[in-house]
């Protein structure tokens, strides 16, 4: 009985615990909660995994209500990738994150802060497993509202600035979108996305859906810091609080990708003609000059969570090119990126988290020998760095050559593809080698050498997330599978 | 007629929000949001929809107002006069409006009922809301019950809007009787008397629009914003030292994450029930009376929510400035 109840258990087990959260009068209480709740979501994402995999789409009906009229919740192979992402990273963080959060959050402002990050996780796979539009946009409210609530709780004041920055440009994103959803409700009567699918195809006015899909496409550019609208993003990762920056470098963007991915294919995809031309042609060269402009910014970049974030701006430009290159191969290839660069960049955040912890800032000053005071962390980060640049038997290697592969089906344009992605690359393993460079060829600042390694508690997710990165890169079998059922199932609706 | 009404408000609208943008005195611009919402609100009824004017004009024109007033008293009343800059912001603002433009050339009709909005999802719901669910407001069933998930997401967006301001403020601490800072207006003789004169009515009201949300216009979200606004009054009347001693903030806060649970704990009970997330049909024996049941205590939990968030929010800006 309860397994048919699954899609919705990712939303209301922490909705439901939310309230409770915030009134918890002791913050380990607190965190222990939010934690049991977050492995709850991983262990239903990953349920959800198996029966999407073994039986195809879910449909649930909520209020039992029919679609369209009701609102409909769909899990399809396109979802759990994101679910998994989401509460994976989620868990990870909290359970790492404990030592960090009692460091940079008063004691009495957890619960609050706790209860917070439940209701995005819960927004967020909301957004994964909605099947409607507008559904969407009440967790995009939700998971907005929670993050600006996270971020500001950062160290110090500078979090504040960097938090008003990220709302306004998120709450312009927010309305982009909502104008988008309103124009195409208009033309059809329908907020369901099937539902807008079936009916886009008998408009007979053509301008208000594309002005639709306009709105839609570039609210969520917003949201999810396509390259040039990316200005509110490396603030935001990086004045949060470090467990914060984890869980949304993880998905706070992609759930953004992800909207759009599933509006562009799945709604306006086969509405009216050229959408395909002109999807591909403005998010291609978007990506690309991402993917260039990013990386360089990153490698001037002298905090290292900035950095972070500047090249999270050109791994975007990653899995927008490969959804842009509209091909089973192509879009393959930005899911299973979706689903890599959230594994890497939540792990280098992570390592960030027990860097700040411990050495008190994250310039490269900061640092200094930091591979001798903690071989561990520094490790992990070097380990990371290279699945992040593309190494042969990490993740990342696996997200570029199927998306190399992608684009040798393109002919002279897609050797230029190429020539950009290992440009991109090249770049990374500069900005990479910046910090490998001061960690382990310079020494500590006078003093710095009573730092000791991370706690334990902070090494074993960082590990399991190296190991992760590797044993992904041995055997891709289950992101590949996974995503080369989102790609289907993507571009069958574009036709 | 009607036109004539609209083409008013909705040129006063475009009116009041240039003043927004030209005024440097940030009381006046709070002012006419109030004005603007108002303006709304209006335009809201005449297109004939009753609930979203109510919301609009208690939420967009009165309590945001006071919100906007509260974050005022503690920063400035004048904007700083930053770099004014705005030829390339200006040429996007003005290209996006010419696309909205060609593309409103396409729209339906205002009132043309062939357009899709009337034609597909909407008599269904005309149609199946008397026999499913048996209440005469149609806005009520849709919000509460056929798209109750939805409405779900909104009271927890209200909840996370309590939960980032108090994170950011911090709960307002209770002065004690002898050192109260401020009595309000308790010394204009006027207001007092006939603000307190008020306050039973306009929590009268509030129950009233709770309640017969079913019936008319009305529901969680206006009632709750409508009992706020009678206990702000209060505040404001009596001081917010005395207002926090009746009502204590962490109380307040206590009632608004109970409220968001109520509904939530709603989904969670038909979900053990055996039913759908949100399927109040198995509240009770008779499906249409567990609708209602459903319905009734989910918009409890809202009008619990708004209520107790818009009074917590009141009182971390008011309680703030006295630190």
């Amino acid at each position: 009985m309860l397994a048919a109840q699954y899609p919705v258990l990712p939303v209301i087990v922490p909705l439901l615990s939310a309230p409770i959260a915030a009134l918890m009068p002791n913050r380990s209480l607190a965190w222990i909660m939010a934690s049991l709740v977050s492995a709850l979501v991983f262990a239903t994402a990953v349920a959800l995994t198996v029966i999407v995999s073994a039986q195809g789409m879910i449909s649930y009906e909520v209020g039992g209500w029919p679609a369209p009229y009701g609102i409909e919740v769909r899990v399809d192979s396109f979802s759990v990738v994101m679910l998994l992402v989401i509460s994976g990273a989620s868990t990870l963080a909290l359970i790492s994150g404990k030592a960090s959060i009692d460091a940079q959050i008063p004691s009495d402002r957890q619960p609050l802060f706790f209860a917070a990050w439940l209701l995005a996780l819960a927004a967020y796979s909301g957004i994964a497993v909605a099947g409607d539009a507008f559904n969407i946009f009440v967790f995009m409210e939700i998971s907005s509202l929670a993050g600006y609530v996270l971020i500001a709780n950062g160290p110090d004041r500078r979090a504040l600035p960097a938090t008003f920055k990220y709302l306004v440009m998120g709450t312009i994103g927010a309305s982009f979108y909502l104008i988008g959803v309103g124009l195409a409700y208009m033309m059809t009567g329908t907020l369901n996305i099937a539902d807008l699918h079936a009916r886009l195809g008998d408009v007979p006015y053509l301008r208000p859906i594309l002005l639709s899909a306009a709105f839609v496409t570039i609210g969520l550019a917003v949201k999810a810091a396509v390259f040039p609208l990316h200005v509110w993003m490396p603030n935001a990762y990086a004045r949060a609080p470090s467990a914060v920056a984890v869980f949304l470098s993880a998905c706070s963007t992609k759930a953004a990708v992800y909207v759009m991915l599933r509006f562009d294919f799945m709604i306006f995809g086969g509405a009216f003609a050229h959408h395909d031309v002109q999807f591909s042609t403005v998010l291609m060269s978007l990506a690309l000059l991402g993917m260039l402009i990013g990386s360089a910014v990153a490698i001037y970049e002298r905090d290292v969570k900035r950095m972070l974030g500047y090249s999270s701006v050109g791994q975007i430009g990653y899995i927008l090119l490969g959804a842009s290159m509209i091909s089973l191969g192509g879009v393959s290839a930005g899911v299973i990126h979706m689903f890599n660069h959230a594994m890497i960049k939540g792990g280098l955040f992570l390592a960030m988290g027990a860097l700040v912890l411990r050495l008190g800032g994250g310039t490269l000053d900061d640092l200094k020998g930091a591979g001798r005071t903690m071989p561990w962390t520094m490790g992990a980060f070097v380990l990371l760095g290279l699945s992040l640049i593309g190494m042969p038997l990490t993740a990342g290697f696996i997200s570029k050559w199927y998306l190399v592969q992608a684009a040798l089906d393109l002919g002279t344009l897609g050797i230029v593809l190429i020539a950009a992605i290992l440009i991109s690359s090249l770049m990374a393993v500069v900005y990479i080698w910046r910090v490998v460079e001061v960690a382990y060829f310079q020494s500590p600042q006078a003093g710095a050498s009573k730092h000791q390694e991370a706690p334990l508690m902070m090494l074993v997710p960082l590990w399991a997330v190296v190991l992760a990165n590797v044993y992904f890169g041995l055997d891709p079998s289950i992101p590949v599978d996974l995503a080369t059922n989102a790609a289907n199932i993507l571009l069958e609706h574009a036709k | 007629m009607i036109i004539v009404f609209s083409l008013f408000l909705l040129t006063m609208m475009v009116v009041v929000a240039l003043a927004v943008v030209e005024t440097r005195n940030l009381f006046a611009a709070a002012m006419l949001t109030g004005i603007f919402s108002f303006l709304m609100a209006a335009n809201f009824f005449v297109l004939d929809a009753a609930d979203v004017a109510l919301t609009e004009a208690a939420v967009g024109a009165g309590v945001a107002t006071v919100f906007f007033l509260g974050a005022i008293a503690l920063s400035s009343e004048h904007e700083h006069s930053a770099s004014r800059k705005f030829g390339l912001a200006l040429l996007a603002v003005a290209s996006t409006a010419v696309v909205i433009l060609l593309g409103t050339m396409e729209f339906p009709i205002l009132g043309d009922g062939s357009a899709p909005v009337h034609q597909h999802v909407a008599p269904w719901y005309l149609e199946k809301t008397p026999e499913l669910i048996h209440v005469p407001n149609v806005v009520t069933a849709v919000l509460a019950s056929f798209r109750g998930y939805d409405t779900l997401g909104e009271v927890f967006v209200v909840l996370t809007a309590a939960i980032g301001v108090l994170s950011l403020l911090g709960f307002p601490r209770n002065n004690s009787e002898e050192n109260a800072v401020n009595d309000g207006l308790s010394h204009q003789k006027i207001l007092h008397i006939v603000g307190k004169l008020l306050i039973p009515l306009i929590i009268l009201f509030g129950l009233y629009v709770q309640f017969h949300g079913d019936f008319g216009p009305g529901g969680g979200f206006q009632a709750g914003t409508i009992i706020a606004a009678a206990l702000i009054l209060y505040a404001l009347l009596s001081g917010g030292d005395r207002a926090r001693r009746q009502m204590p903030p962490r109380l307040l806060f206590g009632m608004a994450c109970l409220g968001a649970f109520i509904y939530a704990g709603v989904g969670g009970t038909t979900l053990l029930l055996g039913g759908n997330l949100l399927d109040y049909s198995v509240l009770s024996h008779d499906p249409v009376h567990g609708q209602h049941l459903g319905i009734m205590l989910i918009e409890f939990g809202v009008g619990l929510a708004v209520a107790s968030v818009m009074l917590t929010i009141y009182h971390a800006f008011a309680g703030h400035e006295h630190r």
